[in-house]
């Protein structure tokens, strides 16, 4: 449904996103990761139409609906919702007023126009709200409420920009029951975050971006399998360790260390998990706690990119 | 105390660096009150100038060799600028605020003013139609006009002026004046509220154009300009939409300001209604292109904001909404031709109480389309389309 080919830009002698490409195709919902500064927002702005690409091209639709989206290109916007990470509705202007705006400018009108943001409305559980002003609103509504200004015209394809920022976690829980449903209805669905979780509940396909390249680009289980490690420990130490000397004993790697807690990607718990026990040992630090599990969404991040997603 | 100390320097240390570090503002705060402060030492005189010429009309009905002396004299005197005319071309000229005043010297003049003189003999009318929004140069033109026709009298009867006249405890002036002030017609009086609401009109409608362009800022900022331009529009619908809801806003504005005007304070249009209106929708034109200028040039909408405020203040100041044009400086009067706001003020009062046809509103509404257009094209050029990269 929606298709990036190649996509190159470059800002001075900066690359900012080089040789990208990605698909997302109706009834899915795939995730765009990368630290700060990887490309994702200009790789979302090309997607959108919004920056020209230096090079690579965006095609949206699919057979013969399928349609090459430029800068000046007007069809192809019409079957892309976008919700950008700020709050992009007018906070003085109706919730009703909000959407029959947005929705006119997508050439919407009358009864249509009617249905359509009733719909949008009700989707995004605002319906008994229609005539107040989204200034009246919690956090969680007006997020909402940015959402349902994408969805009025009823698009294809959605590209959701972080759309979970500054949300309390029950407004969270709503946003998602809204994109499980529009991936139900068989929208195609784009959704940048910061927030591992967030990504590892909702999307089918996970691509991950650095220095504006794709580093991974799969399945969550497809890229779990990246990590060498099989299992993670965390272990509670009182002190500062050497990351470094334990990174080089056999069997261990992705050792991070946050306060008191240690992280430690360990490929066979049995064989590997002593050595690193004792080396902790021999450097006068303090066990007081340790637990395995499997390895996450953020250590295969942290092993591509090097970075914490918030760096 | 010692903490309080502390924390009271601290406080005081963080507000002059973040003050000093907005260097926009502090360039708003020293460079706002140099220009403006200059701009009234200019018009006000700072010693040095050259005294502006104050412009005037004479006309010349007597044809005596009286009459034609002080004519002379008049051109002579470096105060004014004079065109000698016929009546009604002089008349017509105060109507529209070309000249300040027109003096009729009337038939008769050249035998009655010197026996009036000396005490015998009707006076003549001397008739003085002056333009009412510049009343400041009536009382100068009288005093002036007096001194010539005296020294003319005592050169025309070949005496040393001064030397002949009647004693000075007898004295009058040897002729009458009639002060007539232009307005549409002669039983309408002079309604200084019809200049003030052009001026205050125009400037406060330019600030609304202001927060147009803001708010183009704004909504960059808070991701909306990114929704808008997500949609399937045109650049031209996009910004169009801007210009044609700014100009309407303007023009709702403009309206409800003459409404109260007209309720309230009792001004006319009594010039041309078509051409009143061809005016405010010029206007109210120029008020939005300027607000997306305001947009294109901007940076960020603080800085902006401050920044076209000040620009406003400048155009307003220049345009003669607060103190007439014609003390300007000559040169500042030249450099006020340029700026929109005078031809808005000019034209506004053209239509209210001047009382002119549509033929002179047709100036202003083509410079104000001018200035417009112009506004529109460098905004469209500068216009920064492209999202902020993050």
């Amino acid at each position: 449904m929606l298709e990036a080919r190649g996509l190159c830009k470059s800002y001075g002698s900066r690359a900012v996103v080089s040789d990208l490409s990605l698909a997302v195709a109706g009834g899915e919902i795939v995730g765009l990761l990368g630290p700060n500064g990887a490309g994702k927002s200009t790789t979302v702005a090309m997607l959108c139409g919004l920056v020209a690409a230096d090079a690579g091209e965006v095609f949206v639709g699919e057979g013969a609906a399928r349609q090459r989206l430029t800068e000046d290109s007007q069809a192809p916007r019409r079957r892309i919702g976008v919700v950008p990470q700020e709050l992009s509705i007018y906070e003085n202007l109706g919730t009703e007023a909000n959407l029959a705006l947005f929705g006119a400018l997508y050439g919407l009108s009358g009864t249509l126009l009617a249905e359509r943001v009733a719909a949008a409305l009700a989707l995004v559980g605002l319906a008994d709200r229609a005539r107040d002003k989204p200034s009246t609103f919690s956090g969680g509504m007006k997020r909402r409420l940015n959402i349902a200004a994408a969805l009025v015209h009823d698009p294809d394809i959605l590209i959701f920009d972080e759309p979970t920022v500054g949300v309390d976690p029950q407004s969270r829980n709503a946003i998602f029951d809204n994109l499980e449903e529009l991936r139900r209805r068989g929208k195609a669905l784009l959704y940048t975050t910061h927030y591992m979780e967030e990504a590892e509940r909702l999307c089918d396909r996970i691509v991950i971006v650095d220095h504006g390249k794709v580093v991974a680009s799969d399945t969550l289980a497809g890229i779990e399998r990246l990590l060498p490690a099989t299992q993670v420990l965390e272990i509670e130490v009182d002190g500062l360790v050497d990351l470094a000397a334990l990174g080089a004993l056999p069997g261990i790697d992705g050792v991070t260390q946050q306060g008191e807690l240690l992280r430690a990607g360990i490929a066979d718990l049995g064989c590997n998990a002593p050595a690193l026990l004792s080396a902790l040992a021999a450097s006068g630090r303090r066990v007081s706690r340790v637990t395995s599990a499997r390895p996450g969404l953020e250590d295969v991040f942290l092993s591509l990119t090097g970075k914490q997603l918030r760096d | 105390m010692s903490n309080t100390l502390t924390a009271l320097k601290a406080l005081i240390k963080k507000d002059l660096v973040l003050y000093f570090s907005n260097r926009r503002a502090l360039l708003m705060s020293i460079a706002a009150p140099i220009a403006i402060a200059a701009f009234f030492g200019a018009v006000f005189g700072s010693g040095g100038e050259k005294p502006t010429r104050v412009p005037i009309a004479v006309v010349d009905a007597d044809g005596s060799a009286l009459s034609k002396a002080v004519v002379a004299a008049l051109q002579g005197d470096t105060t004014f600028e004079v065109r000698e005319l016929a009546e009604p071309e002089a008349v017509a000229l105060a109507q529209k605020g070309k000249v300040r005043v027109a003096i009729v010297l009337p038939a008769g003049f050249g035998a009655k003013t010197p026996a009036a003189l000396m005490g015998g003999g009707d006076k003549a009318a001397v008739t003085l139609h002056y333009d009412p929004s510049q009343a400041i140069a009536l009382p100068m033109v009288r005093g002036l006009l007096t001194q010539h026709v005296l020294k003319a009298i005592g050169e025309t009867m070949g005496a040393a002026p001064g030397g002949a006249g009647p004693p000075r405890s007898a004295f009058s002036a040897p002729y009458e004046t009639q002060a007539l002030a232009t307005t549409s017609t002669a039983d309408r009086p002079y309604n200084g509220y019809a200049h003030s609401f052009a001026g205050m009109g125009v400037q406060f409608i330019l600030f609304m154009g202001i927060e147009v362009g803001v708010g183009v800022l704004l909504a960059r900022r808070l991701g909306l300009w990114k929704r808008l331009r997500a949609a399937p529009l045109s650049r031209a619908t996009l910004l169009g939409s801007h210009i044609l809801s700014g100009a309407l806003t303007a023009l709702i504005l403009l309206a409800i300001i003459y409404a109260a005007a007209i309720a309230v304070f009792n001004v006319r249009i009594d010039g041309s209604v078509p051409g009143f209106i061809g005016i405010a929708v010029a206007f109210a034109l120029l008020t939005s292109s300027f607000g997306l200028l305001i947009a294109a040039i901007g940076k960020t909408p603080e800085a902006t904001r401050g920044l076209a405020i000040f620009a406003t203040l400048i155009m307003v100041m220049l345009g003669g909404a607060w103190v007439p044009s014609f003390i300007f400086p000559q040169w500042l009067q030249t450099v006020s031709l340029v700026v929109p706001t005078r031809w808005a003020v000019d034209g506004l009062d053209a239509m209210t109480w001047r009382g002119l046809g549509f033929g002179a509103a047709i100036g202003p509404i083509v410079a104000l389309l001018f200035f417009s257009a112009l506004f529109a094209a460098i905004a469209i050029w500068r216009f920064d389309w492209e999202e902020p990269r993050g």
